[in-house]
């Protein structure tokens, strides 16, 4: 590559391309509080829809009064399953090969379960409607434990389902159970096992929590009976697969549905699936001629709404006695609450939790997880996760501490052991997948440098003494974690979520007087695609950022797309975006080539033109081109300046990073205090530093609220105990520390650009970092592993049972 | 029951109405009067996503009757801009500090921001957390939130001084 | 979340607003600042069917001092009462007290007399009041009276206020000089109520307590003043036996629930900890001069 001269910088500088903080292009109305969410809609006559719930978590529906409700003045109707029947209705196909009743179909699964649907002028009426349903119900056993819910004689809580022996993946062996999904090879893995120097056991439980977006889900349908086009605004991380899903469940030609993700106010997972919510809102528009809104409020989000995690895991990991892996086992038992509604490629129930073998050289592995129905929710979805990668990887960040403990070894150091070598490139895992380029030590040691790791142990270790003379209640814990992600799902081949490959699209129109339209199947929830996706764009077809615009969500314009979710956006529209670009420049070529009356091959790109090779002075900059394409009659070319690319990705991408936590814990009170936390990410090439740091600061304190105490709680008779914010731990301003990030750059070798997504990584790798930051602080007084969250309480419990309190 | 005939003040206009008593004040902002600024988020006074400014305080519009705030002044996101009428340093620093992504928590934050810098103009970034402490934010890990706040302080104690 | 209806009345006056609670007797609630009955209404825990709006009432505001006595009105909100010179002199017990609470909105909108009034077990003044020996004045059809806030709260959300009186000022005998105070609280976040807080008022002179007030907050279904703690304290040097037996008789008297912020015995820990702390943070104000 020739050096740029200073103009050529200036010209680059402009684009306001790959690479640079551009400040974002959706905050202008956002600050104003012109932002347009689903809730800010009020179309003419538009009716609201209301739930009543069950407060019961497990309980048959003898009948249903809703006489009073429909006698209320504005209400317009009351929903029952008896009245979705004859359309189908009243259960829906879930994402994970289950099926959801929409309204409760003789028996209630959960607390909160839908029930009856009430359809009024406002909210207010709804409301009062929804008191006046009477609902009689017949308690039955509450199941809230996944190994209970597979005892023999547990009540079965799917009786629709109890005699088949079969489900969407593969055989069932109890009424209770949904699937089991097995990777790797257990012979050889036990083998390894039985033969080891030293082995580490733990049963590692990833709790049930909530991505809890500020705004919760909901949405406004309307049918118009007059050209018999359906209309849906949504929440939806997914518009075009709700479409379809829309059409193949309720019989409406998928051309007369038009859906909308308009502003959405935070997903983080909670967004992706389809709620009965939304079919009884459709369903009203469709019994009333007019528009119906449906928005859940916080209870409902919580108690109702995309639940993640609760994973026990079970663990066992091998090693000699110098600390060299030999092997992994793992089984999990999965609560997947009341229905398998969870999000994950329709081959893989348990989502890629296949990854759990980490960022290590595990030559021999094995993996079972079976799912369970209990007295929960439904949900299982990715929270700021790509499917069950959280879970993964704080299963395997968990184990690799356990066994440092076991070999008496500093975490560090065993890491640093096992890691992946940078030549081992592309690496192929024990559980199946090729991860596609890491350099591991460079980014564990670059963090260990940074934070004076040598330092800080010396400082806890100086604590401890103190501890230990009495003079302090404190003690230092230094969590460590590298984590990596496999995110950008996904290659066809394997990935589909109801059938729908996971590739994703960009159609891109270029103006005449050279600015630009950009469209894509993926839609933002404050991850800022308009400026982003803008940034690729520019650099790659030499049109400014700022002459870009960024459109989504709108399925009757935009090109199909799966959406946003498991940080796909970027490795997956981010590709389409580029190959939709460089299909814009080859044809831009062949249009310059024309005008400088030279042969396309004796031209050359040069940042936002195409020049004569060693004739600087000729050459057509983009804005020229772009007028030609609509002004010039070009032999052999069609008019017009416009591409798609529907981009099948070949691989996953494989983002990792090392994060270092130092946390002060008070072991009389359990608090803790985040003293300094240091992320190291790379994500491959990186777009725009701004947004990635913004990001990783967001995902940081997801991660700190989970580890410490976001918990969806409930008791033996399956009632939630955290549904509000009081109890749903949420932290403020003054709990959350600041967050120090830094990166190395691993490039992706199969995307266009090399970038790999980095929304997730901070969930993923700063759970286990916070984790493993308590569990250490207790290590040399003989913890092995404390559950979480590690919430006051439960650290004083810790503490306690280490006879810490004298 | 019977409707309530309110009169207020919002963004220096005056709003008459007949409301329902139990009306809640963010629903007549946002359905009344179409300031769909202000958002809903947790309806328990705990996320901030509704705070308004009612006058001189800062308060969370989701656990207020309408008919409370009858004859207050109310300011709203709509409401807030600068100086000379164009965005106000809150605005411009949270786009420059990228203290946003989603958007739904920042009307409120910047409201209540706003009210912050009235009553203390050089705010430290510990006041600065404490004052923001009842807007829950998911997306930003406040970090940038803070750094928007003082880099406004900054941007207006200049203004101020540049006028002087 | 939507509460149900009402109809809405603004009294200008006590006189006014105590004929309204007559007419419509226990259908009739009062509103302050409605952050802990609105949202309560929101769920529909709460559903009366008049709301009696005090903001009008012009004689429930303001902060005075009355002799030895702090006289704050009932609708005096906490933002007022932290930002008020008076009582950052007189009591800073309340000042450091009404920091604590929730978060800056809802300090902007909460009252002094709706914390004490409503009952909640896990408010925060209500404790603080008890410490501090302070009354209620409430005004209802037979005129005026005052019932010390050790008196005060009966059960859960009861108290010893009849159902057409009007809570309409808290008195407050302000500490001697030199006395050493603190409102220490654990709780999860901003916006918490506590996992258990303690509300310390003693005095010392050459070296020697001579007064001590205990009271505790979220541990029972009523704060918890005992009496026997701060006795425990008085005409010791506050050493390590005499907090060991204000901490034993302040257990003795508290009888937390286990919730999500914990089971019985770690509430236990932590109120036997914020009251040592407490203790301890009293004692070295004690004599600086700061109340």
């Amino acid at each position: 590559m020739t050096e740029q001269s200073p103009v050529d910088l200036d010209r680059a500088e402009k684009l306001q391309g790959l690479g640079c903080r551009r400040k974002r292009v959706e905050d202008a109305r956002f600050t104003q509080g012109k932002g347009n969410y689903v809730d800010d809609m009020k179309l003419k006559g538009m009716l609201f829809g209301d739930f009543v719930r069950s407060p019961y978590a497990h309980a048959r529906v003898k009948s249903i009064d809703a006489e009073a409700a429909k006698a209320l003045p504005g209400v317009v109707a009351v929903l029952t399953a008896d009245d979705l029947r004859p359309l189908n209705l009243h259960w829906m196909p879930t994402l994970a090969g289950d099926k959801q009743m929409v309204l409760a179909d003789g028996k209630v699964l959960y607390q909160g379960q839908e029930v009856a649907f009430v359809i009024a002028e406002n909210r207010y009426i709804a409301a009062d409607a929804v008191d006046l349903v009477e609902v009689e119900y017949e308690a039955l056993p509450v199941v809230t434990d996944p190994f209970k819910a597979l005892a023999d004689d547990a009540p079965v809580l799917r009786e629709d389902i109890a005699d088949q022996k079969e489900g969407a993946h593969g055989p069932r062996r109890h009424p209770n159970h949904i699937f089991t999904w097995e990777q790797g090879d257990k012979a050889a893995t036990e083998a390894v096992l039985a033969g080891a120097e030293v082995v580490a056991e733990e049963m590692i439980y990833y709790h049930r929590t909530h991505p809890c977006p500020l705004e919760t889900c909901g949405c406004v349908a309307s049918m118009d009976k007059v050209n018999g086009k359906l209309t849906l605004w949504g929440t939806f991380q997914a518009p075009h697969a709700v479409r379809t899903v829309a059409s193949l469940i309720s019989g409406i030609a998928e051309h007369n549905i038009r859906v909308v993700s308009p502003d959405i106010g935070g997903g983080f997972g909670n967004k992706v699936g389809v709620y009965p919510g939304y079919i009884c809102a459709v369903v009203a528009s469709i019994v009333t001629g007019v528009p119906v809104k449906w928005v859940e409020d916080r209870m409902d989000n919580l108690m109702t709404t995309a639940f993640a995690r609760d994973y026990w895991m079970q663990g066992k990991i091998a090693a000699t006695k110098d600390g060299r892996i030999t092997g992994l086992w793992c089984h999990v038992t999965a609560d997947h609450g009341g229905f398998d509604a969870c999000a994950d490629p329709t081959k893989f129930p348990a989502g890629f939790f296949n990854i759990c073998t980490g960022s290590y050289d595990i030559p021999t592995a094995w993996l079972a997880v079976d799912g369970v129905y209990t007295n929960k929710a439904p949900g299982g979805v990715a929270y700021r996760c790509s499917f069950r990668v959280t879970e993964a990887s704080y299963f395997i960040e968990r184990m690799v501490d356990i066994l440092a403990i076991k070999l008496g070894m500093d975490p560090v150091e065993l890491r640093l052991k096992n890691f992946i070598r940078k030549d081992q490139f592309p690496y192929q895992s024990a559980l199946g997948w090729e991860y596609d380029s890491g350099d591991y030590h460079t980014a564990m040691e670059k963090a260990l440098a940074a934070v004076d790791y040598a330092g800080l142990r010396r400082e806890q270790a100086e604590r401890l003494d103190a501890f230990k003379r009495g003079e302090t209640r404190k003690l230092i814990g230094i969590g460590v974690s590298f984590f990596t992600e496999i995110v950008g799902a996904g290659p066809v081949k394997n990935c589909d979520i109801l059938g729908l490959g996971m590739f994703d699209s960009c159609e891109i129109r270029i103006h005449p007087t050279g600015s630009a339209i950009a469209r894509l199947g993926t839609i933002s929830q404050g991850q800022g695609h308009a400026t982003t996706f803008a940034q690729i764009l520019a650099s790659e077809i030499g049109i400014p950022a700022d002459a870009i615009t960024v459109e989504e969500g709108d399925t009757d314009t935009a090109p199909y797309g799966l959406g946003t979710y498991g940080s796909r956006s970027t490795p997956v529209a981010g590709a389409a975006t580029a190959m939709a670009g460089r299909k814009i420049r080859a044809k831009a070529q062949m249009i310059a080539a024309y005008l400088l009356e030279v042969h396309d091959d004796d031209i050359e790109w040069d940042i936002d033109r195409f020049v004569v090779k060693g004739a600087p002075e000729r050459f057509k900059t983009m804005t020229e081109i772009a007028f030609a394409a609509y002004n010039q009659a070009i032999p052999g070319l069609e008019p017009g300046l416009e591409a798609v690319s529907y981009y099948d990705p070949p691989n996953m991408t494989y983002p990792f990073g090392a994060y270092v936590c130092v946390m002060e814990i008070d072991v009389d009170t359990g608090e803790t205090e985040i003293r300094r936390f240091y992320a190291l990410d790379d994500c491959g090439t990186r777009i725009n530093p701004m947004i990635i740091e913004g990001q990783v600061h967001g995902g940081l304190t997801e991660a700190l609220a989970i580890a410490m105490g976001q918990e969806i709680a409930y008791d033996e008779n399956g009632n939630v105990m955290t549904a509000t914010l009081m109890d749903f731990f949420m932290p403020t301003a003054v709990e959350t520390p600041t967050w120090e990030t830094d990166h190395t750059v691993t490039p992706s070798p199969h995307h266009p650009i090399g970038a790999k997504g980095v929304g997730e990584s901070p969930n993923v790798g700063g759970v286990s970092a916070f984790s493993n930051a308590v569990n250490d602080a207790f290590r040399p007084f003989g913890l092995t592993h404390a559950q979480m969250p590690h919430d006051h309480w439960r650290i004083w419990r810790t503490a306690q049972q280490l006879g810490l309190h004298g | 029951m019977d409707k309530l005939h309110v009169k207020l003040q919002v963004n220096g206009k005056p709003v008459e109405a007949l409301v329902e008593p139990r009306l809640l004040l963010i629903h007549f902002l946002r359905e009344e009067l179409g300031l769909t600024g202000p958002h809903i988020g947790c309806e328990t006074s705990h996320c901030g996503a509704c705070t308004v400014d009612i006058g001189g305080r800062s308060v969370k519009s989701c656990t207020v009757f309408t008919a409370q705030a009858n004859g207050a002044e109310i300011t709203t996101i709509e409401g807030i801009e600068g100086a000379d009428g164009g965005l106000h340093a809150l605005q411009e620093m949270f786009r420059e500090h990228h203290g946003l992504q989603c958007g739904f928590c920042t009307p409120g934050m910047i409201t209540r921001a706003w009210r912050l810098l009235e009553e203390n103009p050089d705010p430290s970034e510990a006041e600065i957390r404490q004052g923001m402490a009842g807007n829950l934010c998911r997306c930003t890990g406040y970090q940038n939130i803070v750094k928007a706040i003082r880099a406004a302080a900054d941007a207006r104690q200049a203004q101020q001084e540049a006028a002087e | 979340m939507i509460p149900g209806n009402f109809a809405y009345h603004r009294p200008a006056d006590v006189a006014a607003a105590a004929r309204l609670l007559q007419e419509h007797g226990d259908e009739a609630q009062l509103l302050a600042g409605g952050h802990s009955l609105i949202p309560m209404m929101k769920l529909r825990m709460a559903q009366p069917s008049h709301l009696i709006d005090l903001q009008d009432i012009a004689g429930l505001k303001g902060i005075s001092r009355d002799g030895a006595r702090l006289v704050i009105g009932a609708m005096t909100t906490q933002h007022e009462l932290i930002g008020d010179a008076l009582v950052a002199a007189a009591v800073p017990l309340l000042r450091e007290a009404a920091l604590q609470i929730a978060d800056p909105q809802v300090r902007y909108v909460g009252t002094i007399g709706g914390n004490v009034a409503n009952g909640d077990p896990g408010n925060d003044m209500p404790g603080v009041m008890q410490c501090l020996d302070a009354s209620f004045e409430l005004t209802g059809p037979g005129g005026t009276r005052e019932v010390a806030a050790r008196a005060f709260y009966e059960a859960a959300f009861t108290t010893a206020r009849a159902e057409d009186e009007i809570l309409t000022r808290i008195i407050v005998p302000i500490p001697k000089p030199g006395s050493g105070y603190a409102y220490l609280k654990q709780k999860r976040k901003i916006g918490d109520y506590a996992t258990a807080a303690a509300a310390v008022l003693l005095a010392v002179e050459s070296g020697r307590c001579t007064s001590a007030a205990i009271a505790m907050t979220n541990l029972a279904a009523t704060p918890v003043f005992t009496e026997a703690a701060g006795a425990a304290l008085v005409g010791t040097t506050l050493d390590e036996a005499a907090v060991g037996a204000a901490v034993a008789a302040m257990l003795a008297a508290i009888d937390p629930a286990t919730d999500n912020r914990g089971p019985v015995e770690f509430k236990k820990h932590v109120a036997g900890l914020m009251l040592r702390r407490a203790i301890a943070e009293a004692a070295g104000r004690a004599g600086r001069g700061t109340a």
